[in-house]
């Protein structure tokens, strides 16, 4: 699988995942608390000096990330130096860009192994609603899994189509497509039954509690 | 978990498996090249058509969840946005209250459609995904762009209007699929129904 995670070995790449999601958090709402360019370009720099610096991370790993929204930026910049003025659009710019590059760093420097973990830990307020956090991981993986299958499925579908003259009516291949994902993804669930997946630790037979006495 | 009969940890199981399934369909979507329209900076992608088709087949809540499930794998850093965008840094841009909304989206979907599914037709089909797959979407996302890029609300909102025509057909293809799905292989199950009934 495709990842954004550059590996390394820094005091950045150490960092606990869940320190520097939460430190990216407050600064999503912190910078949206000022108004001086001072504070948002420094931040800007700062994020620049952990990522480039601290993490050693190469230039094009945060390139990647920050690229496709350039275009957005400059544009903003502009709507700005006609609307309103230059201090208000550099301020919105920059500040956009130190939490695009933040966001980047952190990205580029934790596994998706420790962000799973996180993710499972923020999902535990979700036991309200019978999700259980321990199966978040089993279903990012058959997610994983099923992502080149139904591309497979679907380039298969196509050609079935195509061969029978059928060009034109694309979305006429989702139906068939969508039936066969969906019962093949039934016949997961039951393969995943079959071998005790979903056995809730709550459910299995402990130890009978002491008759005897 | 309402439905709560006698096969319920069957049912689990395969939810779990439909909920990854179409968390990979919308990435899948996302592999199809966005339409660029000249002079704005969203592209137009067919992600949102799996946005519509998660709650229109599976319904709310795993519909929800499907797009949860995605939204994860893309902050993990997984490059599964259309045009291979991927991490934190997506969540943090001016458009990223479109990507909130998704979920919310799938899920106000499901919600009509299983209001709906006893007589579910084209109509009603059409009426839960453009409730939930165009309305929903851009009552959240709008606002956000608005509010991230320091842009007023009505600036924000005509620039969305391009993109109008374009959700209206992916409603309608994903309305058109929904129906023939709910005929071939229905996922949906109504088990209030059923037990107000006995």
């Amino acid at each position: 699988m495709l990842s954004l995670y550059v590996p390394g070995r820094s005091v950045v790449h150490r960092a606990p995942a869940g320190l520097k999601l939460g430190l990216l958090a407050a600064l999503g709402v912190g910078l949206f608390l000022t108004e001086r360019p001072a504070v948002v370009g420094g931040a800007l720099v700062g994020a620049l000096a952990v990522g480039l610096g601290a993490a050693r991370l190469p230039w094009r790993a945060l390139a990647v990330q920050v690229r496709p929204v350039w275009l957005w930026l400059a544009l903003l910049f502009v709507f700005h130096l006609l609307a309103t003025d230059l201090r208000t659009g550099t301020v919105a710019v920059l500040r956009l860009l130190a939490l695009l590059v933040t966001a980047a760093v952190v990205t580029a420097t934790t596994r998706v192994t420790a962000l799973v973990a996180v993710v499972e830990w923020l999902a535990s307020p979700l036991r309200v609603f019978g999700v259980r956090p321990a199966r978040i991981g089993l279903v990012i993986a058959m997610t994983l899994r099923f992502i080149p299958l139904v591309a497979e499925r679907a380039a298969r579908i196509r050609e079935a189509q195509a061969a029978r003259g059928a060009y034109r009516l694309r979305w006429g291949m989702a139906v068939p497509l969508l039936v066969q994902v969906l019962r093949m993804a039934a016949t997961v669930g039951e393969a995943l039954d079959a071998r005790g997946a979903d056995d809730a630790p709550a459910r299995r037979p402990r130890a009978r509690p002491a008759v005897a006495s | 978990m309402p439905a709560g009969s006698g096969t319920f940890r069957r049912v689990k199981s395969r939810d779990l498996a439909y909920v990854a399934l179409f968390a990979a369909i919308v990435a899948v979507l996302g592999l199809l090249p966005p339409v660029n329209v000249p002079g704005f900076p969203v592209p137009i992608t067919a992600q949102t058509l799996g946005v519509m088709l998660a709650g229109s087949v599976l319904g709310a809540k795993r519909g929800g969840l499907a797009l949860l499930v995605f939204l994860a794998l893309v902050a993990m850093g997984a490059p599964l946005l259309s045009g291979g965008r991927g991490g934190l840094s997506v969540f943090a841009g001016p458009t990223a209250g479109y990507l909130y909304s998704w979920p919310i989206a799938a899920f106000v979907i499901g919600l009509l459609t299983q209001l709906f599914w006893r007589r579910f037709n084209l109509a009603w089909a059409l009426v839960a995904n453009l409730i939930g797959g165009i309305l929903v979407i851009y009552a959240i996302g709008i606002p956000f762009t608005s509010l991230f890029g320091d842009v007023p609300l009505w600036a924000s909102f005509t620039g969305s209007l391009t993109f109008i025509p374009g959700d209206v057909v992916k409603a309608v293809v994903a309305s058109l699929v929904a129906v023939a799905v709910r005929r071939a292989y229905p996922v949906i199950e109504l088990p209030s129904r059923r037990a107000t009934a006995s």
